[in-house]
């Protein structure tokens, strides 16, 4: 077993609305991830995937809230420090994140390089300039990005290119874990595909040491990362490795949302895609038992009464769901 | 050959002219036959949008021409484009700015039924015409009515986009990747609605996509476009097993796979 990098336990947070209600977004969320490896989130819209990313980070601002739990980054416990301390200490250098259309966040009226500067000096404002140049040179390059993609304007460069740059940038201060959310998902397959090797060659590389990927395309992230955990209204409901998770799901959510894999090979015409019906709850009320029971084939009276645990499977796995594992297995193959 | 709906000739679309000339889609030819489902698969900037808003009259093609039914299409008036919208209508990308968001659903549904001239209909028997069309795509009418598409969520938006080509019933739809922008889960869903109206009404599916996999999932016919030519076609299975093209090869390992291993090597910067 690796060293850990990552190490959160039980986190939750929720938000607050303009009516002062509380929408428990992220609710006791336990992980670790080890050196060099990475971890895949899968899960619909709306079931807290980006939430999650968000509150990792460790810095809070409304109408995200913290409520408890421990973020620790290599030995390092981040959540009871100051939002400004995180600010200036952790993101960035400890931890940094990708968000869903990260694109936009380059600003459309400085050159690639001057916003690194930005970026750089909003943590050290000593850095004389020669150096930056020199530090995002090397790392462009190191990337297989053309250095000359610094003297350019964000309108200039292509989607792709603008994903990847802002992905070079996120990691320029080398931080130890990356959150990537649905980097990819903007783009055609080709910049896609290109977005993922470089993200594979950070890792390989050692520029982060471990990474987070959220996604619900789950052929990307089967392809992708080790582990997959699968979230569900703010709770993970599984987690496996990745071969586990999408040849063998356990869980009934899993099991749906495996069947709604498309890829371009023999035998795909031949399968029925399913759709799990329904909506996922309205987190302002969770239900008090399985949150998954309204839109579950398999809903049992006693799903509904209280709340579930997480149950420990063989081969390092866990699932939520009140069934044996190997009861789960019979009604399956019974289909 | 009486079953051909849809027919391109040469379809040309220059966009500007001197130094700056693009050629989005360059001397295309293809032939689409009643209740077919078939795609056009392609990259970003490959010329697929500008073929399908051709195709849909949105655009004047440069030069070719395309025959509906046989015959060839004439738009030159407003009055015959919207005769003919009556028999082609689209499902866009983006459900989020497809509606007009100061017109209730109620104000959507009933316009489509205007359009389809059934204007003169008592009220009892309108609504019931939208419960169909809601029901048809799970959602509930009593739910909707009096209620602005923007309280919808993404895939509920869309499946009113469908709801809506349930009530007018075109010969063909364009659907121009319906599902890129909502999750995996909904896909489903609406894939299984599109497949429910092909078998249901009869219609001809037209898919504009560059996901090859589902291009592989639904269609029967695949078309396979490269900077605004057509550089292979045949039937599903042929194309994605059996490709033949560097560029349908390259398309197909592009997207990520669970019984193959995905090829990462392949990857060639290049561009900006």
């Amino acid at each position: 077993m690796g060293k850990v990098i990552l190490e959160v336990r039980e986190l939750s947070t929720k938000y607050v609305t303009r009516f002062g209600e509380n929408v428990y977004a992220v609710d006791r969320v336990s992980l670790k991830v080890e050196e060099g490896k990475s971890l895949g989130i899968a899960g619909e819209s709306g079931c807290g995937k980006s939430t999650l990313a968000l509150s990792l980070m460790g810095y809070y601002f409304a109408p995200l809230h913290y409520i408890s739990g421990d973020i620790i980054i290599d030995g390092q416990n981040i959540s009871k420090m100051h939002p400004d301390e995180v600010r200036r200490k952790i993101l960035g250098k400890e931890i940094a994140y990708i968000p869903q259309a990260a694109m936009n966040a380059l600003n459309p009226t400085l050159k690639i390089i001057n916003f690194i500067e930005d970026v750089i000096h909003a943590h050290d404002p000593k850095v004389p300039k020669k150096e930056i140049h020199d530090m995002a040179r090397q790392r462009f390059e190191e990337l297989g990005l053309p250095a000359e993609v610094l003297q350019k304007y964000p309108v200039e460069l292509s989607g792709g290119m603008k994903q990847r740059t802002v992905i070079a940038t996120s990691v320029i201060l080398s931080p130890k874990v990356l959150i990537a959310d649905e980097p990819s998902s903007a783009l055609d397959v080709t910049s896609q595909k290109m977005v993922i090797k470089m993200l594979k060659d950070m890792m390989e590389k050692g520029l982060v040491k471990a990474m987070i990927f959220i996604t619900h395309e789950l052929p990307l992230l089967y392809n992708v990362t080790d582990d997959i955990m699968v979230m569900y209204a703010g709770q993970i409901v599984e987690q496996g490795t990745a071969q586990q998770v999408v040849f063998d799901p356990l869980h009934p959510y899993s099991k749906g949302l495996m069947g709604s894999i498309i890829v371009p090979e023999s035998g795909v015409r031949d399968v029925k895609l399913t759709a799990i019906p329904g909506a996922p709850p309205n987190l302002k009320r969770p239900p008090q038992g399985c949150r998954f029971a309204d839109r579950c084939k398999y809903v049992q009276a006693e799903c509904r009464v209280q709340s579930i645990y997480m149950r420990e499977a063989a081969n390092n796995r866990a699932y939520r769901c009140i069934f044996p594992e190997e009861q789960l297995r019979k009604v399956y193959q019974n289909e | 050959m009486n079953d051909t709906v849809l027919q391109g000739v040469n379809l040309t679309k220059v966009f500007g002219w001197g130094k700056q000339k693009t050629i989005a889609v360059d001397h295309v030819n293809f032939e689409i036959r009643a209740g077919e489902v078939c795609s056009i698969v392609g990259e970003s900037g490959s010329g697929k949008t500008t073929l399908a808003k051709m195709l849909l009259g949105l655009l004047n093609p440069t030069e070719g021409e395309i025959y509906f039914q046989g015959k060839k299409r004439d738009i030159s008036t407003q009055r015959k484009k919207r005769e003919y919208w009556k028999n082609i209508q689209a499902i866009f990308q983006d459900p989020y700015s497809a509606y007009n968001i100061f017109n209730k659903i109620d104000t959507l549904l009933l316009d489509c039924i205007r359009m389809r001239g059934d204007f003169w209909l008592p009220r009892e028997k309108k609504i019931e015409l939208m419960s169909e069309a809601c029901s048809f795509v799970n959602l509930e009418y009593k739910e909707l009515t009096n209620k602005y598409p923007f309280e919808l969520s993404g895939g509920q938006m869309q499946r009113l986009m469908i709801a809506r080509i349930f009530l007018l019933k075109p010969k063909i739809l364009i659907a121009d990747e319906p599902t890129s922008m909502i999750d995996a889960c909904s896909r489903a869903t609406i894939l299984d609605m599109l497949m429910k109206l092909r078998d249901e009404v009869g219609m001809t599916i037209i898919f504009i996509t560059h996901d090859i996999g589902l291009a592989y999932y639904v269609s029967d016919t695949v078309y396979i476009m490269e900077r605004g030519k057509i550089v292979e076609s045949g039937s599903a299975d042929q194309v994605i097993l059996t490709p033949h093209h560097p560029y349908t090869r390259r398309l197909i390992s592009d997207v990520p796979k669970i019984h193959e291993a995905w090829d990462l090597s392949t990857v060639t910067y290049s561009g900006l």
